[in-house]
């Protein structure tokens, strides 16, 4: 099986590689960009650990072909901080709000609250929860995930972060 | 969970896409989304030659009114559907029954052709389809056919599809104005295929249910239309017994599998409860 060249934008980089048509985006970007933020949980298209962001989707990239996103603009974790290095408001949410205990889930979290919020800016609780529906946390921390997104849009639309009264 | 090796294509029009499969045969599959193809093929429980990936004919892409009707391209995904105003004013039922479709990165992903033409019983769309009425754009080395969706399922991933031709749109009739609409989904969890589902769609007049129509999913080997459940509701104000009567109608054409999401009996009495459930809502929302 003949290799293929594939080209592709990876957060704000143009990067090339020849790949077998078999290889999964996401060992293309572990492997091979040694972009090794991006995790493999159960390499079985439920956890959400691999996500990316593909011409402005979030995808589980254990589930697409490297050469299917030949000619696309990714995103992954490494990518996500400010532009001068700081947090953004999301890695911010989630260190203040305690949104992570093992780490693993957190990439895949982040990278998908990234285009959750770009969708929607000011999502209630129920829609986060929908949203991010794709993503396992198997320490089961979802509230302070939750809570971390809700920081992050706050401080993304200029306001402080509240919490409702208990 | 690395898939066995193929070739890959990225034909850029339907025409180049039917070449392909007609002249790589057997052992080339179609890609849509991908998310019901390469999970397989990462169990290696599928392991085609060739891929021919249809991302790239933008021609297959987007919704369209086309007078009482509304057009979707075969390689739409469930998340345009959901961003799609058009669906969310003329077809509610296949807003609400797409944001049920596994989750959010799937629904990215996943397309309304792979949906309803892969033939697997746990989809959603199919049994929805069904229930619309609606018709299915096969293009293939003889031409284009149109084929019914209640004439397309023959048997688990059994369709109507021939060697070489591929489901290249999906046309709904739009519904009556002030249709009742609703689709029930019991699932053990996000992304889990359903349990059992129904989806129901009718029309009230003077109170009394004028027209309806039931499908099943996941509730047999093929998506089903509970015709006999239907017409049991037919002039009745779904009052507690008429809707005892339609869903021991809609069990007894049930032949679910026993698996991990329970046992026969089980599904087909959740399945009965589907039917109640979506006939009340459906109702509630008619006007």
């Amino acid at each position: 099986m003949a290799k293929i060249h594939v080209t592709m934008k990876v957060n704000g980089a143009e990067v090339e590689g020849l790949v077998e048509p078999r290889t999964l985006l996401v060992h293309f970007l572990r492997e091979t960009l040694l972009l090794t933020g991006t995790h493999i949980g159960c390499e079985t298209t439920h956890c959400g650990a691999c996500t990316v962001d593909l011409d402005g989707a979030s995808v589980k990239s254990c589930t697409v072909f490297a050469v299917q996103a030949n000619g696309a603009e990714i995103a992954t974790i490494e990518s996500m901080a400010n532009p001068d290095g700081t947090l953004s408001a999301l890695q911010e949410g989630f260190r203040m709000m305690h949104g992570l205990q093992c780490g693993y889930c957190t990439p895949g979290m982040i990278v998908r609250a990234h285009r959750l919020l770009k969708e929607n800016p000011n999502p209630d609780e129920a829609e986060i929860r929908f949203g991010i529906s794709g993503n396992l946390c198997r320490c089961t921390g979802y509230q302070n995930i939750v809570r971390a997104i809700q920081y992050a849009a706050a401080k993304i639309n200029g306001a402080q972060f509240k919490e409702a009264a208990e | 969970m690395i898939p066995g090796p193929f070739n890959y294509h990225r034909p850029a029009t339907v025409a180049e896409a039917a070449k392909l499969l007609s002249s790589l045969g057997d052992e080339a599959r179609l890609l849509a989304g991908g998310h019901s193809l390469i999970p397989m093929m990462k169990l290696r429980l599928a392991t085609p030659e060739h891929l021919v990936d249809l991302q790239g004919i933008d021609a297959l892409r987007g919704v369209r009114r086309e007078g009482d009707r509304i057009v979707i391209g075969a390689m739409t995904t469930q998340h345009a559907l959901l961003a799609s105003a058009e669906i969310a004013k003329a077809l509610p039922i296949l807003h609400e029954t797409a944001r049920q479709i596994a989750d959010p990165q799937v629904r990215y992903r996943g397309t309304v052709g792979g949906n309803v033409a892969n033939g697997d019983p746990g989809n959603d769309l199919p049994a929805l389809m069904m229930v619309l009425g609606a018709t299915y754009r096969l293009e293939g080395p003889a031409g284009a056919r149109d084929v019914v969706a209640a004439e397309f399922y023959q048997g688990a991933y059994f369709t109507a599809l021939e060697p070489g031709e591929i489901l290249t749109s999906v046309s709904v009739p739009v519904p009556a104005v002030g249709h009742g609409h609703a689709y029930e989904k019991l699932k053990r969890k996000i992304g889990d295929y359903a349990t059992a589902a129904a989806a129901v769609v009718l029309t009230l007049a003077n109170g009394k249910v004028a027209s309806c129509s039931i499908g099943l999913t996941n509730l047999a080997e093929t998506p089903l239309l509970a015709e006999d459940a239907a017409r049991a509701v037919i002039g009745t104000e779904l009052d507690e017994a008429t809707l005892n009567k339609a869903a021991a109608a809609a069990r007894a054409i049930m032949s679910p599998a026993a698996d991990a999401r329970g046992p026969i009996e089980y599904r087909k009495h959740v399945g009965g409860v589907m039917v109640m459930r979506a006939l009340q809502r459906a109702a509630a929302c008619a006007s």
